[in-house]
């Protein structure tokens, strides 16, 4: 099993856990085996400067260039260069996030929108295989 | 000195109490590592009545102030220099610890002499702390990770069984086995 993704300086984690759970982070440094320091960067994900465990973190497969302990307006600026957010939202990981938290958010009149269209899907479908 | 958790950093100023002979008796200043300005206080004492003839009754304290981290943003190497009583003498000893901040570096070391030496707060004395260049470490541990292309992977990825969990039964039985690779 070879690994692809490594925690190190400039890696795109995803917070899965806590008060910033959904947000994407840059490392921007290593503290120890058990934790790093995360910079959202502020201005673009809300997260702030802070030390995080990586039980609470999951990597992604982006990686940016920047120094160790880079400022957070350096962070940024190759952030915005790499256009990380929109190559996050892009991947499916993202869409899949994106979908769940949708469906969980549906009210109850969606929810029937939901299953007629599901019923219609069904119909074209099985006229498809009859025919 | 009771259960440790997260240590503050308090700055205690005290003085034998004023007499006629002495008016203005020499003030003075320890650093103490202490979860509260309570046990700061008493651990003052406890340390200035080991140095000079000076205790609780006899003095004041005149100042006890809790230090803040200047620059809590950037990763650090602390060295702290300990003594510390084991179940059959005392020894002193030198921990390296990296941390963003010199209070969190002290409860690291804490639970680390309790988990390693079973060594309980009250029998660790802190003699002396300090910033350490990345060149300048002597235990593997913090070595490991200094440097500019620090680079590992996260293997072996246990989920806590307890997160997202309602139901006992919901973490005690599933039908397929996790996976701990994540890439």
């Amino acid at each position: 099993m070879t690994f692809t993704r490594f925690m190190q300086v400039g890696r795109i984690v995803l917070i899965n856990y806590g008060p910033e759970e959904g947000k994407l982070a840059t490392v921007v440094d290593i503290v120890d085996q058990n934790k790093c320091l995360i910079d959202g960067p502020a201005d673009i994900t809300g997260v702030e400067r802070q030390v995080i465990s990586y039980t609470r973190i999951a990597l992604t497969d982006f990686l940016i260039k920047i120094d160790k302990n880079a400022k957070s307006k350096d962070v940024e600026k190759v952030w915005e260069e790499e256009d990380i957010s929109g190559k996050w939202e892009a991947t499916s990981w993202a869409k899949k996030l994106a979908s769940r938290k949708r469906r969980v958010s549906l009210s109850d009149f969606d929810r029937f929108k939901v299953m007629v269209a599901k019923k219609q899907k069904a119909a074209i479908i099985a006229k498809k295989m009859a025919a | 000195m009771t259960v440790a958790g997260m240590m503050k950093q308090f700055q205690v100023v005290g003085r034998h109490m004023a007499n006629v002979e002495h008016p203005n008796p020499e003030a003075y200043r320890m650093i103490i590592f202490a979860p509260n300005p309570v046990i700061a206080k008493s651990k003052f004492w406890y340390y200035m009545h080991q140095f000079r003839k000076m205790k609780k009754t006899t003095g004041e304290i005149l100042d006890c102030v809790e230090l803040v981290e200047k620059d809590s943003q950037s990763v650090k190497n602390y060295g702290i220099w300990l003594r510390y009583d084991s179940r059959s003498g005392t020894h002193n000893m030198y921990r390296e610890f990296r941390d963003v901040k010199l209070t969190g570096a002290v409860s690291q070391l804490y639970d680390e002499m309790a988990g390693r030496h079973r060594t309980r707060p009250r029998s660790i004395r802190i003699i002396r702390t300090s910033i350490v260049a990345d060149e300048d470490l002597k235990r593997l541990n913090p070595m490991q990770y200094v440097g500019d292309d620090v680079k590992f992977p996260l293997p072996h990825r246990v989920a806590s069984g307890k997160r997202g969990q309602k139901a006992l039964s919901a973490r005690t039985y599933t039908k397929n086995r996790p996976t701990t690779y994540f890439g």
